[in-house]
């Protein structure tokens, strides 16, 4: 017990923490994006293929030219193209989202091992580091915040303008409405699908920037299947953050502080070291039956400032096709 | 056959090769040799010639769990649920079997009747529970399931490495091989065993006419169609999905029975072989059909055994099988969906014809 304690105790280390938040740069780009994508009513499901997909193009990419910049533009070209395709066969022919979400994750993936396989193991490329000069030195917020790399923080700005974009602009309330009331929306002489195809294309460009963030930034290089299992968590993300991108940002962190205890208790039970790492991917997903739980959301509801912060209901119209009579 | 029929069956089947091709040349290869290595791996080349019973064994061996999963998953599509918790329900009736195979000391036919209905009932379980959590608590079925399939996953490594550990050295290869009284009975030199055929060929027989001439299955497809109106015409709804959810965890249950009792002998890290998934792939092309189903899963399970000797014979990787269903499947679907697009925009043109 007390070996789970001094685990506990050593994830307020400050660099445990500044660990966690470079580590999760990858999994806030491809939360924002699938965010942005279901919240326009388009859901992703490909997330855990296209990410690895993305992820290859980014590191085969910067590998061949030496250009480690080159390889995020072509992940998020591969992000995009998944993405698009789901919302092609959607819009224009009606196909189910989750149908044609689940084929492309088992066919990126496949795609990612057979085209990837003579890259296992090559020298990685990865992002040079670069310490912001003056907030990198503010004690505690510094080393946790500023002293990483380019691509993390343009996670913490991808957060905020994700945030922006959704609840502070108008374009933001036209995403809602096509998430929400399509017809509605059409009525008001909102394009619908065009703007369904944009943002579902936007999404998959983040979501392919956050492969290319792991493959070049998080976990340097390539071998098989690297990301797996990461786009489920993404998927789990958006529906724990209640569609709502700064709750997200806050679940991604949670995970990532999960896999930090995972790996700070090997030690202390080092029976468990092949179990415990795969224990946040449950932990995670389970986690979604509590913020789901009717008994709980009914308790809720008497409480208008828990219920703003905890309850989570998904865009309405999220999954449909929108067809125009 | 008219025009548009032709089209329909014609364009997936035309893009699948073009993509392959393409595919293949780019990886440097003559197109022809994978698919002659494939078939060669699986069935023998010329097929079930002499000398191939080994592989046919093998093979037939892999179509046993996807086509029970795809049976399956065939009840719980016909309800409406994504049942990606598949692979978990697998995992749980292998362990359950395992467990039986390990512990349980009876005559041969007695223990083997065992080892199954255990499994089957430890693949219900890990169905009922997706189901559970979707009814009573809310939480969409494809992320209760792929919570309890990495639960499943984990359970497995921990078994594994600890309280099963192999004698002499805990590794991730794998629990001691079962003792030979619980392995499935199989035909002399290969592992084909005629009774996890049997049961795989009775199920798809179950589910056709489970939704071909029952009530129960009529009420269930009414619950998949529109569950509200359902539910207004007086089905218990939320009893009709644990149905469904039970009824294709049993059958995963027994596909991982299968796979430990009938395959690889002992329990294995990766035991469910990764056939949920692909029994997922094989309804979406059989566009929910158990008739279709049986060939489509003998084909990818000829891609499955045949696969790997892509990367010997050829240094190709193995995956190129998994790409080749993914193209498959995702081709079919655009192919068909675009058919159904042309005869919908047909026939408004034609209607706004009349009425103009």
């Amino acid at each position: 017990m007390s070996g789970f304690f001094t685990a506990f105790l050593e994830m307020f280390d400050t660099a445990t923490i500044s660990s966690i938040v470079a580590g999760a740069s990858a999994l806030m780009f491809a939360t924002m994006g699938e965010t942005i994508s279901e919240k326009a009513g388009v859901i992703n499901l490909s997330v855990d293929g296209s990410m690895m997909l993305a992820a290859l193009a980014g590191f085969v990419i910067a590998f061949e030219t030496d250009v480690v910049w080159l390889g995020f533009p072509a992940a998020a070209a591969v992000g995009m193209a998944v993405a698009l395709l789901i919302a092609f066969s959607n819009i224009k022919l009606g196909l189910n989202q989750i149908a044609v979400g689940f084929v492309l994750f088992a066919l990126s993936t496949e795609l990612s091992r057979f085209l990837g396989n003579s890259y296992v193991g090559r020298p990685p490329v990865g992002v040079p580091a670069w310490d912001i000069p003056g907030l990198s030195s503010i004690p505690f917020f510094g080393p946790v915040l500023f002293d990483h790399n380019l691509v993390v923080y343009l996670s913490y700005l991808t957060v905020i303008a994700t945030y922006l974009l959704m609840y502070r602009t108008r374009k933001g309330l036209e995403m809602q409405g096509i998430g929400e009331r399509p017809e509605a929306a059409h009525a008001r002489g909102i394009p619908v699908n065009k703007l369904r195809y944009f943002y579902t294309a936007l999404g998959g460009a983040l979501i392919g920037i956050g492969g290319a963030a792991f493959s070049l930034d998080v976990k340097l290089g390539w071998s098989d299947r690297p990301t797996r299992n990461l786009g489920w968590i993404v998927l789990a993300i958006v529906i724990f953050g209640g569609w709502h991108p700064l709750r997200a940002a806050i679940g991604v962190l949670l995970f990532g502080a999960l896999q930090a205890f995972a790996i700070n208790l090997i030690p202390e039970f080092p029976s468990l070291s092949q179990v415990l790492p795969s224990i946040p991917f449950p932990a995670m997903i389970l986690a979604l039956v509590v913020v789901n739980w009717k008994a709980l959301l009914k308790w809720l509801d008497r409480y208008p400032f828990l219920r703003a912060i905890l309850r989570s209901d998904p865009p309405t119209a999220i999954g449909t096709a929108f067809e125009v009579d | 056959m008219n025009r548009a029929r032709i089209t329909t069956l014609a364009l997936p089947i035309l893009v699948v090769l073009g993509s392959v091709v393409v595919l293949l040349i780019l990886a440097g290869t003559n197109p022809w040799d994978p698919i002659r290595i494939i078939v060669e791996g699986s069935i023998g080349w010329p097929p079930f010639e002499g000398g191939s019973a080994r592989k046919v064994g093998d093979t037939f061996m892999v179509w046993v769990p996807i086509a029970l999963a795809s049976a399956g998953l065939i009840v719980t599509f016909n309800a409406g649920m994504w049942n990606i918790g598949i692979e978990g329900q697998i995992i749980m009736g292998a362990i359950a079997a395992a467990l039986v195979a390990r512990e349980v000391s009876a005559p041969r036919p007695l223990l083997i009747l065992l080892a199954i209905l255990a499994g089957a009932a430890g693949g219900m379980l890990w169905g009922l529970l997706v189901g559970v959590l979707r009814t009573a608590g809310g939480v969409n079925e494809i992320f209760g399931g792929l919570g309890l399939d990495f639960v499943a996953l984990s359970i497995t490594t921990y078994l594994i490495i600890g309280p099963w550990a192999r004698s002499g050295v805990a590794s991730t290869s794998g629990t001691n091989p079962f003792p030979d009284n619980a392995l499935l009975p199989s035909l002399g030199g290969s592992k084909l065993s005629p009774l996890a055929v049997a049961i795989a060929v009775l199920a798809l027989l179950g589910v056709w006419t489970l939704f071909r001439g029952t009530l129960y299955g009529l009420k269930l497809k009414a619950v998949g169609r529109n569950r509200s109106s359902a539910f207004l015409m007086g089905i218990p709804t939320n009893r009709y999905l644990l149905g469904a959810f039970a009824i294709c965890g049993a059958l995963a249950g027994i596909a991982g029975t299968s796979q430990a009792l009938g395959l690889h002998f002992k329990l294995i890290p990766a035991i469910s072989g990764n056939f949920g998934f692909l029994a997922i792939l094989v309804v979406l092309l059989a566009r929910f059909q158990p008739i279709w189903v049986a060939p489509i899963s003998f084909f990818f399970a000829m891609v499955a055994v045949g696969g790997p000797g892509l990367s010997l014979r050829l240094g190709l990787h193995g995956s190129l099988g998994g790409v080749l269903q993914g193209v498959l499947v995702l081709s079919a679907m655009l192919g068909l969906g675009w058919a159904a697009y042309l005869t919908r925009r047909r026939a408004m043109t034609e209607s706004g014809v009349s009425s103009g």
